[in-house]
């Protein structure tokens, strides 16, 4: 058994700079995001197809980039 | 590998491929992602939960030594086993555990370069079994608390500058524009950083693929930011994990003395009352 059909894209998400890698293992697609700076994982997702599991998994980080808050301090 | 200091704490994935079954060697997979382990792992490695297993649940600590010694003792890990390390965001958690080995003197361990990621891109073979472990009676040695500051020590450092402080972070931790990274709980009442530390995120040390930069690479990184290894070295970030990476770097491949890794980091000096915090870049 391997990871097949490796890939890695950026998107932007909430304003926030995204990495989705997706890849499957045996009949099963896992989706994750990360947050590129600084690279934390921030939600997985896995489905019987890629598009699939890479919309789940946006939707799940979406919902958590949208909680973070910029700061400015003047 | 790439002229550094000690590069026998550094394996490739094709060496772990040849090697990693072999008698006296111990794979272990520690994620940040907790259940990437079970999603396929390296054949014939033991996972690791940075969460529950490489801390005390109770008090915010690294393991207490009876409770290390039973992890590895459980491991099937002995004082002679090589143990190599790998994990998910370029071993952020991977390069942790190998710090506290180290703290309670393991002899032999190392880190898979390029991590879980690599393993995966490269289409090696991964398992769903986790092997059948012979438990030994595990024997650390005393920590050595020179690889880890605390909090004393780090006011020391930025009210003195007898250390050099290092921030891991990203430039939006560092500047305060953020409390944690995106997409993560804030765990701190105030943003900012150390007064006196210098911003190096830890992704700057790794290519594209993950890997380690080569060691000229990495001392010019360092040494843009004014740390040359001249004096002691403190490297923090917001709970320890990416610090220990770049503690990785600092001591085993560019072999610089006197660095350690301040696990309270930025969770506990952003919480402190009346702790002085600097913003910007």
């Amino acid at each position: 058994m391997k990871a097949e059909s490796f890939s890695v894209t950026e998107l932007e998400l909430a304003g926030w700079p995204v990495r989705i890698t997706s890849y499957r293992i045996g009949e099963t697609w896992h989706a994750k995001a990360d947050n590129v700076s600084p690279g934390a994982n921030i939600a997985r997702a896995k489905a019987d197809g890629r598009e699939q599991a890479e919309a789940k998994v946006i939707e799940r980080a979406s919902a958590r980039l949208g909680a973070t808050r910029r700061r400015s301090h003047g | 590998m790439s002229g550094y200091a000690h590069p026998e704490v550094l394996v490739t994935t094709d060496w772990v491929d040849q090697h990693g079954g072999d008698g006296g060697v111990r794979v272990v997979e520690v994620d940040v992602d907790t259940g990437s382990y079970d999603e396929g792992h390296v054949p014939g490695a033991i996972g690791w939960a940075w969460d529950s297993q490489l801390c005390d649940t109770l008090v915010r600590d690294i393991l207490p030594k009876d409770r290390f010694e039973k992890l590895l003792g459980d491991s099937g890990i002995s004082r002679d086993t090589t143990v190599v390390l790998y994990g998910d965001n370029n071993n952020w958690f991977a390069a942790w555990a190998f710090w506290q080995l180290k703290i309670y003197g393991h002899p032999d361990v190392r880190l898979m370069n390029g991590g879980r990621v690599k393993w995966l891109s490269e289409g090696r073979e991964l398992s769903l079994d986790a092997p059948e472990v012979t438990p030994t009676a595990y024997s650390g040695s005393e920590p050595d608390l020179s690889i880890r500051a605390f909090l004393d020590q780090v006011r020391e450092a930025s009210g003195s500058g007898a250390a050099d402080m290092v921030d891991v972070r990203s430039p939006a931790e560092f500047s305060g524009e953020i409390l944690a990274p995106p997409g993560l709980p804030e765990t701190c009442q105030r943003g900012g950083h150390v007064p006196g530390a210098r911003n190096i995120p830890w992704g700057k040390a790794c290519a594209e693929d993950g890997t380690f930069k080569s060691a000229g690479a990495l001392r010019e990184l360092y040494a843009a930011e004014g740390i040359s290894g001249d004096k002691p070295i403190v490297a923090y970030c917001r709970i320890g994990e990416r610090s220990s990476h770049s503690w990785f770097v600092l001591k085993y491949l560019l072999g610089y003395e006197g660095v350690s890794n301040y696990d309270g980091s930025w969770t506990e000096w952003g919480n402190l009352v009346g702790a002085p915090v600097e913003r910007g870049a």
